[in-house]
């Protein structure tokens, strides 16, 4: 890979030491809400990641014309034009997970994520830099969605992607799965544990 | 009448837009540092709800809904432009944001010093883009029930976050493992809070 040191650092920081969800605090709406499987986890990680990384490149080639007054305005037009995009798409590939998703492809629109790169980001730095930005962002994203949905999965209903994957002699010993994991409020908890772990392991991000 | 208030008393309840469906977290987490602040910021997203449900639901059902442009002839009678809704709520919203924004500065100076920050914010607020979708959803059978609908999922949101910045004033005094600080503890509040607000689904109205 030709990537320079700090295009590495673009790339890769989000992933944990700025990861967008745990640290940055952004885009936590999506991530509690859809997170109940495996599945639709992983399909609203590629959707976010693929939309950050375009509207990163878009904003950034237009970052010279647009007026500061109405920029959030321009940005969540652009925003608008590839969600849509990728509803259709999803609809059009995977209509049950898109079901499964309901309002809350749309709302990728107002995903805190993509305001928060856009701004921060690509209004400042070129179109490459920009992409890898997005790309790891969304990733670092992806991978907190799907932590989340792996563990409420096989807690909550014992299967991933809808296989079983605990055997039935556990249930024939009197394993119960836990309902309560997949209840929403559930998520927050599993976020909260994630924080944990992550924050013990790095001393430096520990808040006061 | 009472199926205003059932409506009113669903949205605030039993379909919390924060503790049912997690919209408008982000300024939920990082507005809730002290209940003023909070209050402020969920006065101004009921604002924006009860202003922008009522044009998005007359946009959807003369505009972009199969068959809503009938009104202008027959040969308009087919056209669907549903696909075109995300485009055109998020529109609204903004450029509603944007309009209030320069109302409250021209007129009220003091409340846009107090607000300030957390106006253009709002556009991005998932809870306002959520209720839109959701009474596309829902399909509601007039304005008035929409309009109901917005100012019940406002204050809705308004609860949830005055009521977490009450908590988290107190929280500065307790012993939290160091870890959890700041942003985990948060979490977890909210989770007991939401496990709190479920006992209100199972209300009849």
């Amino acid at each position: 890979m030709g990537l320079s040191t700090k295009n590495k650092e673009i790339l890769l920081g989000p992933l944990s030491k700025n990861n967008p969800v745990i640290i940055q605090m952004l885009g936590i709406c999506s991530a509690l809400a859809v997170t109940s499987k495996l599945e639709p986890s992983i399909v609203m990680a590629v959707s976010v990641t693929a939309v950050v990384a375009f509207a990163n490149v878009i904003i950034s080639l237009l970052r010279n014309t647009i007026p500061a007054r109405i920029r959030i305005i321009v940005q969540l037009v652009v925003v608008a034009a590839l969600v849509t995009i990728v509803s259709e798409v999803l609809k059009a590939f995977a209509f049950d997970v898109n079901k499964q998703l309901s309002v809350f492809v749309g709302l990728i629109i107002t995903n805190c994520i993509l305001m928060g790169r856009l701004e921060a980001f690509a209004l400042g730095n070129g179109p490459w830099e920009s992409f890898l930005d997005g790309l790891g962002n969304g990733l670092g994203y992806g991978i907190i969605l799907v932590i989340i949905g792996f563990f409420r999965e096989l807690l909550g209903s014992g299967t991933l992607l809808g296989f079983q994957v605990i055997p039935d002699v556990f249930y024939q010993w009197g394993y119960v799965n836990n309902g309560l994991m997949i209840l929403p409020p559930m998520a927050l908890i599993v976020v909260a544990v994630i924080i944990w772990v992550h924050r013990s392991r790095n001393k430096d991000l520990q808040e006061n | 009448m009472e199926e205003l208030l059932s409506t009113f008393v669903r949205a605030v309840f039993v379909d919390n837009m924060l503790f049912a469906y997690y919209l408008g977290m982000c300024s939920f987490l990082a507005v809730s540092k002290n209940v003023k602040t909070a209050l402020g910021l969920g006065v101004a997203v009921t604002f924006i709800l009860v202003c922008t449900l009522p044009i998005n639901y007359m946009l959807e059902n003369y505009v972009l809904k199969e068959g809503a442009l009938g009104w202008l002839g027959t040969a308009f009678a087919e056209i669907n432009l549903s696909f075109l809704s995300l485009l055109i709520f998020i529109a609204v919203i903004a450029s509603f944001t944007q309009l209030v924004e320069m109302v409250i500065e021209r007129f009220a100076p003091a409340l846009y010093a107090s607000l300030g920050i957390f106006l253009p914010l709002i556009a991005v607020n998932c809870a306002i883009l959520g209720g839109s979708l959701f009474m596309q959803q829902r399909a509601f059978e007039n304005v008035g029930v929409v309009t109901v609908y917005g100012l019940g999922s406002g204050i809705g949101w308004l609860l949830a976050i005055v009521g977490m910045a009450a908590v988290r004033e107190k929280l500065a005094y307790s012993n939290i493992p160091k870890p959890l600080r700041g942003l985990g503890i948060s979490f977890i509040i909210t989770g007991l809070m939401g496990i709190g607000f479920m006992c209100f689904s199972g209300l009849k109205i």
